[in-house]
């Protein structure tokens, strides 16, 4: 009888679940976010948002989820437990992505219209300054010794190095046409830039503000013109990367090392961004054109499963717990 | 001594203050002044049509060139019917002007482009679509970013075909453009697999084309016009001089969509673009403008983008300029889904053509299915293989 039960406990252990996260899918046109529990791969709930919702992130104390509403011009907050939306930032026009410092304290973000960051107190939920960047900016990044941010700009070409402190951009690094997101190595040895129309990703080198290397893609059997690198995950031990490319309709794994892409997975179509879930067993990409999220094992690099959500998926995020 | 001294104390500083000075980038705009009639009201350009889009690239360019030490400045001159556009492109090169946007009539560009080219001008045809400019009378020191009369045929006939709209009533205009247009509608047919049931020409007996009561004559006149016309599946009309297309829509004799010069027309841009980023684009340029983007001024801006990139990449002479686009280096992202990128052999800028309808965007061509081994923007307009173009 207790080797009985206690086979019986070993098999509900074996069944039972990894932890449970919650994505947070960004629908473009459906002006909707779709909740997604990563335990049952559902959507579990859909929020109605603002116009045109894109960029999207949880607070670093996981109360909220903002996501930028650009054709609304502001920035709406979720409130997790209810998911209601329960406040707005004022983010300038068209905010698009947009970067927390460390502490969940300062909102960076890029506003598309004005070429501008601008600077938010998250807390007092006011605006504490701009910065003038080049045209379009769009990717936003911090480094990970909170001293200085990243923003791209999509017409202007280039990644603009700003300094916390001084809110002040203190290095430009010109990349490839219309860089579109910004992404660090955990150890802060690289910076990731991807170049929508330029169809590279260029791998920058943070203390000395020098391209080093540059990734290009070729996948057989499609043209250049469609191989668009957007969004970039790179694993925290810093050795393996993902990068979304587009309408090519595929994520390119790269071994962070060497720089190579090593691998092509077939994911939905127009995929956009890319998130980990917390434990880095799975990668989620949102899919623009075919409305849906493709899950990646990580560990088996190969797509499990296609999630369907609300319309043209943009951008997504994933809770801590 | 001491006097050599200081004097080289103030050379090295009147040095270094001339090295702080950003690098100015000095860019003509050429331009004709002959006024463009049309049937609607809306089609009527305004005075900066193109020259407002050069504007606002050079705003574009010089909030890149902040970050560069790099300055923008475009210089913009009106030519009237008897000037010689040589005399001025040979006025501009001597006051150092050696980059040229320009927006004139076929004759007057290759004259133009002849006249800078041992002064080693370079040249940005932003306004003309003729293809012989691109083929048997191209130029080296000429680049085009208009679309050519082929590429927005080609275009439209792509998806006309996909729609399955490939018997086609031709109807085309009196007038010399509105015959190569036509030539180039007839050519897209035959390459994509549409057939022209008939052809009818269309005369202009001239005439005013706004008038207090014309819209009485007009319903009668076009059922008429377009009455008694074998099985069709869509008009297709050619009519750049505006003379009747704009009447076509609703008013024909069987109920039949409208393409070519009107109903949906093929373009380089339009105000009603909003995909891929457009929208950010639009929006500059309404707010400095406060009027809508056209075609000639998408096709201004992108010139004048193409100066700031290669300037951005440290070209900003003609030749170091007219290299790096030939090359495989070169793309310029405008807002149109992909690279642009230019034909290295008749210096034509390759670019998807929207298909608008006067209110939104109803496709880009190339579409889907039409393939190339290259490109599949050179489905689009005479390829490599046709070409007649020789550069020299």
């Amino acid at each position: 009888m207790l080797r009985l039960l206690s086979g019986l406990c070993a098999f509900l252990l074996t069944l039972s679940p990894a932890q449970a996260y919650l994505a947070y899918v960004s629908n473009e046109k459906g002006n909707t976010v779709s909740v997604i529990d990563t335990n049952k791969w559902e959507v579990v709930r859909t929020i109605k948002v603002g116009q045109r919702p894109r960029g999207i992130e949880f607070t670093k104390d996981q109360k909220y989820v903002l996501v930028a509403v650009g054709d609304d011009d502001t920035i709406q907050m979720i409130d997790t437990k209810t998911n209601e939306i329960v406040d707005t930032l004022p983010s300038g026009p068209d905010p698009e992505l947009f970067v927390q410092d460390h502490d969940g304290k300062i909102l960076y973000v890029a506003n598309e219209n004005d070429n501008t960051v601008t600077v938010i107190d998250i807390e007092k939920r006011a605006r504490l300054g701009d910065v003038q960047v080049g045209v379009e900016p769009e990717g936003m990044g911090i480094s990970p010794d909170g001293k200085f941010i990243v923003n791209t700009s999509e017409t202007t070409n280039m990644a603009h190095f700003i300094d916390i402190a001084t809110r002040k951009i203190f290095a430009n690094v010109l990349v490839d046409a219309r860089p579109r997101f910004a992404e660090f190595k955990q150890d802060g040895s690289e910076l990731w830039v991807s170049a929508e129309i330029g169809g590279t990703v260029s791998i920058i080198d943070p203390a000395k503000r020098e391209i080093k290397k540059k990734i290009g893609f070729e996948i057989a059997g499609l043209r250049r013109e469609a191989i668009q690198p957007v969004g970039i995950g790179i694993m925290r031990d810093g050795r393996t990367g993902f990068v979304a490319l587009g309408p090519a309709n595929r994520v390119a794994i790269i071994d962070a090392t060497t720089h190579q892409v090593t691998k092509y997975l077939l994911v939905g179509q127009r995929v956009w961004h890319l998130a980990f879930t917390p434990d880095e067993k799975y990668l989620l990409t949102t899919n623009g054109v075919s409305n849906d999220v493709s899950i990646i094992d990580v560990a088996a690099q190969r797509v499990i499963k296609t999630i369907q959500v609300g319309e043209l998926p943009w951008g997504i995020t994933i809770s801590r717990q | 001594m001491v006097r050599h001294l200081i004097a080289a104390c103030v050379l090295l500083a009147l040095t270094s203050v001339a090295l702080a000075q950003p690098v100015e980038i000095r860019i003509g705009y050429v331009r004709g002044a002959e006024a463009t009639a049309a049937i609607s009201l809306i089609d009527i350009p305004p005075a900066d049509a193109g020259l407002a889009g050069a504007r606002l690239a050079i705003e574009d360019n010089n909030t890149t060139g902040k970050f560069l030490d790099q300055r923008f400045v475009l210089e913009e001159v009106t030519l009237k019917a008897a000037d010689d556009p040589a005399a001025a492109v040979r006025m501009l090169s001597e006051r150092g002007i050696t980059l040229l946007i320009a927006d004139l009539a076929p004759d007057a560009l290759l004259t133009a482009a002849d006249a800078g080219r041992e002064r080693g001008v370079l040249l940005f045809n932003a306004g003309a679509t003729d293809d012989r400019l691109r083929e048997e009378d191209c130029r080296a020191n000429l680049i085009h970013t208009a679309p050519t009369r082929s590429m927005l045929a080609d275009g439209l006939a792509q998806y006309l075909v996909w729609k399955k709209w490939r018997r086609w009533l031709f109807v085309v205009g009196s007038h010399p453009n509105d015959r190569l247009f036509a030539d180039a509608l007839r050519r897209a047919a035959a390459r994509f697999g549409a057939k022209i049931v008939q052809e009818r020409v269309f005369a202009d007996t001239g005439g005013a084309r706004r008038t207090d009561s014309g819209i009485t004559q007009i319903q009668r006149q076009i059922p008429l016009f377009t009455q008694s016309a074998p099985e069709y599946d869509v008009l297709v009309a050619a009519d750049e001089s505006e003379v009747f297309a704009s009447y076509l829509p609703y008013r024909t004799w069987d109920p039949r969509p409208v393409a070519g010069s009107a109903g949906l027309i093929p373009k380089s841009w339009d105000p009603a673009h909003d995909q891929w980023g457009a929208e950010q684009l639009q929006n500059r340029f309404m707010a400095m403008f406060a009027r809508r983007m056209s075609a000639l001024d998408g096709q201004a801006w992108v010139a004048a983008r193409m100066i700031g990139e290669a300037a951005s990449r440290g070209r900003t002479e003609p030749k170091a300029m007219l290299e790096y686009f030939k090359g495989p280096e070169f793309t310029l992202a405008a807002f149109k889904g992909q690279r642009l990128t230019l034909r290295d052999w008749n210096l034509q800028l390759r670019q998807p053509i929207l298909l608008a309808d006067g209110r939104v965007i109803v496709s880009v061509s190339p579409q889907e299915g039409f393939l190339h081994q290259v490109s599949e923007l050179d489905t689009l307009g005479t390829d490599r293989p046709e070409t007649k173009c020789r550069l020299k």
